[in-house]
């Protein structure tokens, strides 16, 4: 009797302790939120949205800020999704698990996912700025300064790097989903294997590989550490107009804001908007991915 | 011991005889094979799944392959169009040949041989796309979809062969996952009859249906045997007995008896084939 009674009780403390530990998460996220967006709103207007910062940034808007994050992330995709839907074939569908090529690379990927992303804006300078970038103005510039400084190039590079893993992996758990029977019954009717792979397995896995874009995505647009010293700008006159131009960046214009500002309290709103727009964006993005899956799932289903 | 002491089922032989009457005389075990397998052995990594088997396939006849789980007539049906190449240790001793070639030759496409060895398999695995597009899929990826009329042509006779394009022919742009098990199985069929194999390989084709299914897929092989080489593995022995012209008995990968269908079912030549089809083991 005393027994029962002590296991229900121990029981009873448990589900109150994991309870109050999943309301603590939901009370932090409302913090953060709620204190951001309160703050944020009054300041945000069509005018901060789509202006260029004035004033020693107290005044004006972020737009360029904007501008820059879009295209580092629509250029990081267009680098790292297809490279990274490129080795998650390999892995899923020709690699022999026993060839050192598969075991090396699949050790590579897992490292390269526990790098801190400082480490990959370090290795974004020395590699591509300093050595591919510098290397490409000694051979098709005469050593005039063209890519051999921070650049929207690299920085976009630097991002795809930093993001293949997260892209290999779903990819990878997408292309695992087609049954194998599918492809068997491709190859018996005289498919090779990449008819069999762009014909059959892609079509299927595409909401997988949609998923592997989304997560790179919305893991890049809210980076910062990666692209500091390769082509983040403090402030810039004019909008990126080439791959080698310097671009201005929501996350870093969020650093300045809230470290270099000459005059804190003006900032101070501008930065709670900043921020906003930082969190909105992420979450559009994501919210705009999702849809698209959700689309292609529906379409699936109703194949079913 | 004495197997021939024990009563056979006598609801099988009586099918057997229905099915011998049907097809006229019992065909011979002669002539020249449009496939064969000889001495052939096959290995995954050091364990023999199949051991020294030696079987002919003629055209224009079903052959069956029976015998208990596990007694590697898969493994053989698998070994005439090279489905088992993707397995990791998989090894080949002797000969495969269609017609004179031998499938395990260097100079073999294997691509080409799977167009000319056609394939269906135990459940049925329809492309998640339209009707249409599974039918076309063989002939689209071999270069031979032609124009659109052609292509057109060659889907619709593809789905009459396989006696679906009745129940099909107002939806062929609709998903083939909507159809029933049994007409993805036929879909199945229509789709690997579409590139125009000469022989087909069913691995246990009516398994995974319910009898009605079961009964149309059988009269679609009678109909089909007319043109093609039919090699099905079936565990259900009436099934062999009823469709079949020739069977042959493995047992442990070792083949035990191979001749016509209703011998083999009525006055089997070796005990072990008499104990399998009375049901005492398998």
């Amino acid at each position: 009797m005393n027994t029962r009674w002590m296991r229900r009780s121990v029981d009873g403390v448990f589900i109150t302790l994991t309870g109050f530990a999943a309301l603590l998460i939901l009370a932090m996220l409302a913090a953060i939120l709620g204190n951001i967006v309160l703050h944020g709103w009054e300041r945000l207007s069509f005018e901060f949205l789509f202006s260029a910062p004035r004033q020693g940034m107290t005044e004006g808007g972020i737009f360029p800020a904007i501008f820059g994050t879009l295209l580092v992330v629509l250029l990081m995709t267009l680098a790292g999704v297809p490279l990274g839907v490129a080795v998650a074939i390999y892995f899923s569908e020709y690699a022999d698990r026993g060839s050192w090529l598969y075991r090396w690379s699949r050790q590579a990927v897992n490292n390269l996912a526990g790098v801190p992303s400082i480490v990959f804006g370090l290795f974004g300078l020395g590699f591509f700025v300093q050595f591919a970038g510098r290397g490409i103005d000694h051979a098709l510039y005469g050593g005039r300064l063209t890519f051999g400084q921070p650049a929207l190039i690299w920085a976009a590079l630097t991002m795809a790097i930093l993001t293949l893993p997260v892209v290999i992996v779903s990819v990878e758990e997408a292309l695992r989903t087609v049954p194998q029977s599918l492809r068997d019954a491709s190859s018996a009717l005289g498919a090779t294997r990449a008819q069999t792979i762009f014909r059959v397995v892609l079509p299927q896995a595409m909401s997988g590989v949609l998923t592997g874009g989304i997560l790179a995505v919305g893991r890049g647009a809210g980076e910062v550490a990666p692209i500091l010293f390769v082509g983040a700008a403090y402030f810039l006159p004019h909008l990126p107009s080439s791959l080698n131009d310097q671009f201005m960046h929501l996350g870093y214009h969020v650093f300045v804001l809230s470290t270099q500002s000459p005059d804190v309290e003006a900032t101070k709103p501008l930065l709670y908007a900043t921020v906003s727009v930082l969190l909105g964006l992420t979450f559009l993005l994501n919210l705009v991915a999702i849809a698209i899956r959700t689309r292609l799932r529906l379409a699936a289903a109703g194949n079913r | 011991m004495n197997m021939s002491a024990t009563q056979p089922f006598p609801a099988l032989r009586t099918q057997v005889r229905a099915a011998a009457a049907d097809s006229g005389a019992p065909a011979a075990v002669t002539g020249v094979p449009k496939m064969r397998v000889e001495n052939v052995t096959l290995r995954y990594g050091a364990r023999a799944a199949v051991e020294a088997v030696t079987l002919p396939f003629y055209s224009k006849v079903i052959t069956a392959i029976i015998g208990p789980s596990g007694c590697g007539k898969s493994t053989v049906l698998r070994a005439l169009n090279r489905m088992n190449d993707a397995i990791p240790g998989f090894r080949i001793e002797g000969k495969v040949l269609l017609e004179d070639r031998d499938v395990y030759a260097r100079d073999m496409d294997v691509i080409s041989l799977r167009r000319r060895v056609g394939m269906v398999f135990q459940q049925p695995n329809p492309f998640p796309k339209s009707v249409f597009e599974n039918v076309a899929y063989g002939l689209r990826v071999n270069g031979m979809a032609g124009t659109r009329a052609e292509l057109d042509q060659s889907v619709e006779q593809a789905l009459q062969q396989a006696a679906l394009w009745e129940e099909v022919k107002d939806g062929l742009h609709r998903s083939a996952m909507q159809l029933s098990g049994g007409q993805q199985q036929r879909l199945c069929i229509a789709r690997a009859l579409a590139v125009q194999p000469e022989v087909l390989l069913m691995d246990e084709p009516a398994s995974a249906l319910d009898p009605i299914s079961t009964a149309k897929i059988e009269e679609l092989m009678f109909e089909l045997k007319k043109d093609y080489t039919i090699v099905i593995v079936t565990h259900n022995m009436q099934q062999a007995a009823r469709v079949s012209d020739h069977t042959a008995f493995l047992l442990n990968g070792a083949l035990v008896e191979f001749n016509p269908t209703p011998q083999l079912f009525t006055t089997p030549a070796d005990e072990r084939t008499e104990a399998y089809i009375t049901g005492r083991f398998g």
